[in-house]
């Protein structure tokens, strides 16, 4: 375990409002989902899961032919298609548009893609003003931080912290009631619309039959964002396309039940190309970059090619008991949760945070409310076994090796076992029947004391199994 | 280029050939209930007050006319170029600015607008949906700068729900640049999870069935 992922943990346990604030916030968000759920409201519920995995297997695995099939279709409708290997590719792509149009200031609207490639940071470097326009996004960006959660990226701070926030970088006074709050940003960010001159989206979804991308939103940032500039530019994972638009009703209907417990959300928008002929508004330039960024890696193993398939609803955060204690900050990468523990090991390699799919409870909550079926558990089972394979290859872990291999030996030994045994319960430290926290200094090695340090002991028996059986 | 090296990867991954035909998609997957007019009506009644939008179902199109001119009372207004509309009377009235076919002049008269009035393409009954298609008739920003959003709505237009939707319209993208379902006003829950509505686009939206 890195000591950044463990220092994080610790900070995070030991603050008492954060752990608050998650446990509450994903309650309220099991508790909508489960109400969006319960009785007659979807009644077809675990059919439209198999459905959608089924429908997102048959895209990922062919997914050259849809690939190809939408950037026909997009520039058909007189837009044009970005491959991007990496982050570098998709800020030169941005940078040099800007350059070449004159354009001066950026808005976006949420999207995971753009944080996995430190989208804003990057374009500042060059000048160029991003700004966030989701409330939540809005308020990280103010204050130099990163998104907690994949649907509720602010949702570890107090409206008193926004306050604070608010005032700091605004200079308004200081404003503690949330819609008021709101209303502040609102305001901001209205000017910033109407003057900014590219709008950057994510997207949804991508539809391949039909050239479009499709945004889902509840405040109307990402429609302002797509409809108010001159230019468009979504930027998306190649995983993110479906095969037709007629499988969007599948895939909406799981997805905002899933997120937030909605049937639909306030907006679902459906683009595709510039503005058109008589149209009245709307961008005149239409641009989507395909960003691969890692995810080619993933398609090659068959089993664990479903990570892909995730359509970003949160649900598996808001389920998960480590979740809901380590918070999303102590997650080595901007997605977190079981889905980020399982596909930042794909994307980054695993020796990025070698702990990682290791910090699991195996509880198989995240699997059982996965709308697309994804099996996390079993994901996260094979990635502890690619890091051993990696520790391997790489010579670590000597001291966990040579530790079983002695273990193995005695176990093979049964007079040198028991013996071990009785000095193990000699040298024990005497427990009124509680367990042991810890062992005295000759027992107290680098092995021992790090096992210990996760585990406590059941108190020694007063005899062991072999004297009960001899006695029986 | 990246992207002949991105394809190449992704086949490679795959184990598929450039040209290669797709394996057959799983079966379309649409419910579409039968369901009277009325009932409908009712529905979309239902939803849209669930979600805090007004709704109000008028008998005839002076009726709608009268409804909207109360509602718009004191304020300034732009309405769409749908013809709905013009039928009803709306485009007439004093205080609302309508006609507009230039995007610089309409994005002026929304910013500054206290209510935009439209029409809709199709309703969805299940969740209270409106289902804007832009287009002559029907510009983006009507809908989404000014605070309060009225739509004006021929019954006849009210679906069943989002399959219905995507069964009338396989392939949206043939008739339009830009699709928009609307679920109630605008909202957020960013801070601590609380509800607050009209963050970016209109916090109040009115349904008026003619």
């Amino acid at each position: 375990m890195s000591a950044a992922f463990d220092e994080k943990i610790h900070e995070t346990l030991g603050d008492s409002k954060l752990q608050f604030a998650i446990y509450a916030s994903t309650a309220r968000l099991i508790a909508k989902r489960e109400h969006a759920l319960e009785g007659d409201n979807l009644p077809d519920y675990q059919e439209l899961r198999t459905h959608a995995n089924a429908l997102k297997k048959n895209t990922i695995d062919n997914l050259d032919y849809y690939l190809e099939q939408f950037e026909a279709n997009v520039v058909a409708h007189g837009g044009k298609v970005i491959y991007a290997k990496d982050a570098t590719e998709v800020a030169d792509f941005v940078l040099s548009l800007a350059k070449e149009r004159g354009s001066r200031l950026i808005v976006k609207s949420k999207s995971m893609t753009t944080e996995e490639v430190d989208f804003n940071k990057r374009l500042e470097h060059h000048n160029l003003e991003s700004v966030e326009t989701d409330l939540g996004e809005y308020l990280i960006q103010l204050a130099h931080d990163r998104p907690y959660h994949i649907v509720a990226p602010a949702l570890h701070m107090t409206r008193f912290q926004v306050a604070d926030l608010l005032t700091e970088k605004l200079g308004v006074p200081n404003e503690t009631v949330i819609e008021k709050q709101t209303m502040i940003a609102r305001s901001v960010l209205r000017e910033k619309f109407l003057t900014a001159d590219i709008g950057v989206s994510g997207a949804n979804f991508l539809i391949a039959d039909s050239g479009a991308i499709v945004l889902v939103e509840n405040e109307g940032n990402a429609r302002l964002t797509t409809s108010a500039p001159k230019i468009h530019i979504a930027v998306a994972g190649i995983e993110k396309l479906i095969s037709r638009a007629q499988d969007l009703g599948v895939f909406l209907k799981l997805l905002g039940r899933s997120a937030t417990g909605q049937a639909l959300t306030v907006y679902t928008s459906f683009l595709s190309g510039p503005r058109r002929g008589q149209e009245i508004d709307g961008p005149d330039e239409f641009y989507v970059v395909l960003l691969d960024n890692g995810r080619t890696k993933l398609l090659a193993d068959r089993e664990k090619r479903q990570s892909l398939y995730c359509i970003r609803c949160g649900a598996c955060l808001n389920h998960c008991p480590v979740y809901r204690k380590i918070g999303g900050h102590s997650f080595p990468w901007v997605y977190s949760g079981p889905i980020g523990a399982i596909i930042t090991p794909q994307f980054l390699g695993v020796q990025h945070e070698p702990a990682l799919p290791f910090a699991s409870s195996l509880c198989g909550a995240c699997a059982e409310v996965c709308p697309v079926k994804i099996d996390i558990p079993k994901i996260l089972l094979e990635l502890r076994a690619d890091v051993q394979k990696s520790n391997l290859r790489e010579g670590k872990g000597k001291m966990e090796r040579i530790t079983f291999r002695i273990w193995a030996w005695m176990m093979r030994h049964p007079r040198l076992y028991e013996f071990a045994g009785m000095a193990a319960a000699s040298f024990a430290p005497s427990s009124n029947g509680g367990w042991l926290r810890e062992v005295p200094a000759a027992m107290n090695l680098p092995p021992v004391r790090a096992w210990l340090s996760q585990r406590d002991l059941p108190p020694p028996p007063a005899k062991s199994f072999r004297q009960l059986w001899r006695e029986r | 280029m990246s992207r002949d090296h991105i394809l190449h990867k992704v086949r490679t991954a795959l184990g598929r050939n450039a040209g290669q035909a797709p394996e057959p998609a799983p079966p379309v997957r649409l419910t579409i209930p039968t369901q009277e007019t009325s009932a409908r009506i009712d529905s979309l009644c239902a939803r849209v007050e669930a979600l805090a939008g007004k709704t109000y179902r008028a008998e005839s199109d002076a009726d709608a006319c009268r409804y909207v001119a109360a509602a718009i009372e004191g304020k300034s207004a732009v309405a769409s170029n749908a013809p709905l509309l013009a039928e009803c009377g709306i485009t007439a009235l004093p205080n609302v600015r309508s006609g507009f076919y230039e995007s610089a002049a309409l994005r002026e008269a929304c910013a500054s607008a206290g209510c935009g009035i439209t029409s809709a393409d199709y309703v969805l009954a299940d969740t209270g949906t409106l289902v804007m298609l832009a287009s002559p008739q029907e510009a983006r920003l009507i809908s989404l700068l000014p605070p309060v959003h009225i739509a004006v709505v021929a019954s006849a237009r009210i679906l069943t729900s989002l399959d219905e939707l995507l069964s009338l319209l396989p392939r949206p993208a043939e008739q339009t640049s830009s699709m928009v379902l609307i679920t109630g006003p605008s909202r957020t829950a960013d801070i601590e999870q609380i509800l607050v509505r009209g963050v970016h686009g209109p916090g109040e939206i009115h349904v008026v069935v003619v």
